[in-house]
């Protein structure tokens, strides 16, 4: 069932790609541009999304299913409540990055692009997020978690487990 | 006026050679080849596997030569120590993640990758690597994808967005995890891949493959209680001697026939006598739809891919497609219905059994609607590669083989159902007998010749008491796509129209023996060769037009009635629907809501 937020966000998508084909008569030099769109509306590309894309810019889905995958940039799946990102930059993963991962991974029962059974955390991966001193590294959302051990990532975890439940029942 | 040419050096002697045109290409008319995977004539240049890389003095690094233009007095170096390491260590790199199974690989012998790891003299393995690992996509009825075997030169994906237009493939993901998939990474059978087989024609390794059934159809040629049934399509006498490394171009026709028999085939009937019957329906139906019943310009519908091509992308023009079934669907409905009781036999005991140039037929074979009383008109349809492979697994000699004839009631076909394999050649026969069906006059002159050839749309004009036909012949999904769009647009524009959806027509399907290490997939000259064997049977022929074959008239006069009665309506004719496979576009159709 399509929701009214959805059906808002799709009628959006669908203003911007008819300005993208009013200005252009190469639609598939703006698909990365209406890509972005599409995830900044609805947070990741669904199937029905590239589909609309596809129909309404006439661009096989084969070529958008192409470039989606390519940039790590655009999510395939709905993406959890918060984003953990996880560093795996030379700094970071000499410093025991591989081993946080492995912490995380066993603690979410997730892998890398992965959302939680919950729709509670998502996890990437990322090169260098320009916090080396800090290493290793992880940022949740916006904030950075640094001089991490598996201890202390299991307890920033708890500790967003623990705000949810609060603000659920507050 | 003299061609302005200038001077290149290969290996140090100097050529003069024409411009703007790539090192490969100079190098290739003068007799110099260099190794090459990617490159593909007829496809756009992609410049991914750097198999083809010479040296140029003065350029710091190495040019690849498919891409690379030459230039007034460049120095070509082709055959250097340095530059046989460096390819030898590309093709090495290219080895180190892909399998190691060549001798259980279906394209053992058979394969660019080992013919280049071959010439590279590659004996030992420096680089041991990860491997990639993926599951073969087994859901289509007639193309096997296995990723594992894939070497990204992307061949398939080009030949199947800028030949087919069908764009089913295309690489997602990126780097080591770089796969050639459909959209969404769906299974093949429900993307939009028209099962065409193009894909495999191209394709260097086996990472495309036709699905094989070729331990199955031993299986039931070894059965007992069946009564096994063959039918030969037109073009597999064309080009089966290939994959016995007989020359394109010479028709092994009465061959076929015998080596089918040796393989334990009780009936050996021909496609092309069907392909006569077709010529009965199809004409009669032009006709009718001349007078007013009908949708006009009428398209025809043997081709399985342009079928589905049609029902995804062309669903608006689907009343202008041919009722009729394929030429191998009228033989498969008419062996499980008039043929049994012929021969006084349960139509359930009848195993039919197609040899075709074609993947898509495996499909074809199943669409539901083709059913006859519940039955498969077609139970099993194998590839002319297929076919091949089991006379030789059975230890037929082809080469020395004496000819036989095809059996009778279904075996006996006129030339015009010959040249149904070629592009063209369906209008042509179509011609042959609606001009006579029409006028009650005898057409004199009945080679086509602006309908033959390669050329992608092909257009032509027939006058029939007085009226003028124009007809118009498209081989390839990508021309027929075209044709089509002319078509939508100018509705008034053509009478009838002939799609094949492969190059060249049948003569080029998906299931056609590989080029041979001198040649090349889908080679010109090749198509042309095989057409040629095919008119040339129809030139032999005393018979040349398919309303003159006596045992279709036979068939007629016993058991259909006549061109478009009921019981032809109900065995030889069929409907197509509006497909939609999830998650495609129709192309260039603004979808109604
Ligand atoms: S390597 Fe992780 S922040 Fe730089
Ligand atoms: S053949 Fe030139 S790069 Fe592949």
């Amino acid at each position: 069932m399509q929701t009214s937020l959805e059906n808002d966000r799709m009628a959006k998508l669908k203003k911007y790609m008819a300005d993208v084909l009013e200005k252009t008569d190469r639609p598939e030099s703006y698909l990365i541009a209406v890509l972005h769109r599409a995830q900044n509306l609805f947070g990741y590309l669904s199937r029905d999304v590239m589909d609309e894309i596809a129909l309404t810019m006439n661009i096989p889905t084969s070529h958008i299913w192409g470039v989606a995958t390519f940039y790590h940039y655009f999510k395939l799946k709905p993406q959890g409540k918060h984003s953990i990102a996880i560093c795996l930059g030379t700094a970071c993963y000499v410093k025991g990055a591989g081993d946080i991962l492995r912490t995380i991974k066993k603690e979410l029962k997730i892998g890398i692009g992965e959302t939680t059974e919950d729709g509670f955390f998502s996890l990437h991966e990322a090169r260098c997020l320009g916090a080396c001193g800090l290493a290793p590294v992880v940022m949740i959302d916006d904030k950075i978690y640094g001089e991490l051990t598996n201890q202390k990532i299991i307890e920033i975890i708890n500790n967003y487990r623990k705000r949810d439940r609060k603000s659920k029942e507050g | 006026m003299e061609k302005k040419t200038i001077t290149i050096y290969i290996n140090d002697k100097p050529y003069r050679v024409e411009p703007e045109q790539t090192v490969m290409q100079a190098a290739d008319k003068l007799g110099f080849h260099i190794p090459r995977l990617c490159y593909h004539p007829k496809l756009s240049i992609e410049g991914a596997c750097r198999v083809c890389i010479v040296q140029v003095e003065g350029l710091k690094n190495y040019a690849a030569s498919c891409s690379y233009p030459v230039s007034d007095g460049m120095k070509i170096h082709t055959n250097t120590q340095e530059i046989r390491r460096a390819r030898r260590d590309i093709v090495e790199l290219i080895l180190d993640n892909h399998p190691l199974d060549c001798h259980t690989c279906d394209r053992d012998g058979n394969c660019e990758l080992q013919r280049l790891a071959y010439s590279m003299g590659i004996k030992k393995r420096h680089f041991e690597g990860e491997k990639k690992s993926y599951d073969k996509d087994l859901s289509s009825p007639s193309v096997v994808r296995d990723p594992d075997k894939c070497i990204l030169c992307g061949r398939c994906v080009r030949i199947c967005s800028e030949i087919q237009k069908v764009n089913a493939l295309r690489q997602a993901y990126r780097g080591f995890k770089t796969v050639v998939m459909p959209a969404y990474n769906m299974p093949f059978s429900e993307s939009v891949c028209t099962t065409c087989g193009q894909c495999i024609n191209v394709c260097p390794t086996a990472s495309f493959i036709e699905k094989n059934y070729t331990q199955e159809l031993f299986e039931k040629l070894s059965d007992k209680s069946l009564i096994k049934v063959a039918q030969v399509a037109p073009s597999v006498r064309a080009a089966i001697g290939e994959a016995f490394g007989i020359p394109p171009g010479t028709a092994k026709e009465k061959e076929t026939a015998a080596a089918l028999k040796r393989l334990g085939f009780d009936y050996v009937f021909d496609t092309q006598f069907s392909a006569d019957l077709t010529i009965m329906e199809e004409a009669s139906e032009f006709l009718d739809r001349l007078q007013g019943k009908g949708r006009l310009p009428m398209i025809t519908s043997c081709s399985s891919a342009w079928m589905k091509c049609m029902e995804q992308f062309y669903p608006d023009l689907i009343e202008n497609i041919s009722t009729c079934k394929s030429p191998m669907s009228m033989m498969g409905a008419v062996l499980k219905t008039h043929f049994p009781e012929k021969i006084k036999a349960a139509p359930e005991k009848i195993f039919s059994v197609a040899v075709m140039c074609c993947t898509a037929k495996k499909y074809e074979a199943q669409r539901p609607e083709l059913k006859i009383n519940g039955l498969n008109g077609v139970d099993l349809v194998v590839t002319t590669r297929e076919a091949a492979w089991m006379i030789k697994s059975a230890g037929i000699d082809f080469l020395n083989i004496k000819g036989e004839e095809f059996d009778h009631p279904l075996g006996l076909s006129s030339g015009a159902g010959a040249i149904f394999g070629t592009t063209g050649g369906v209008m042509e026969a179509a011609i042959r007998t609606a001009y006579e069906l029409y006028t009650g006059e005898t057409l004199l002159d009945i080679e086509v010749n602006e309908l033959r050839g390669l050329k992608g749309i092909k257009e032509g004009k027939i006058v029939m008491d007085g009226k003028e036909i124009r007809v118009a012949v498209a081989h390839g999904l990508g021309n027929a796509c075209d044709l089509l769009d002319i078509a939508r647009k100018e509705p008034g524009k053509y009478h009838f129209i002939e799609v094949m959806g492969c190059p060249g027509g049948c003569v080029g399907g998906g299931g056609q023996p590989y080029a041979d290490a001198n040649s090349i997939p889908l080679d010109e000259e090749c198509l042309k060769l095989r057409a040629k064997a095919l008119y040339d049977l129809d030139r032999n022929r005393t018979i040349r037009r398919s309303h003159e074959n006596p045992d279709v008239q036979r068939l007629y006069k016993e058991f259909l009635g006549r061109p478009l009665s009921e019981l032809s309506h109900k065995i030889l004719h069929t409907h197509y629907k509006k497909k939609e496979p999830k998650g495609i576009i129709p192309r260039g159709l603004v979808r109604a809501r």
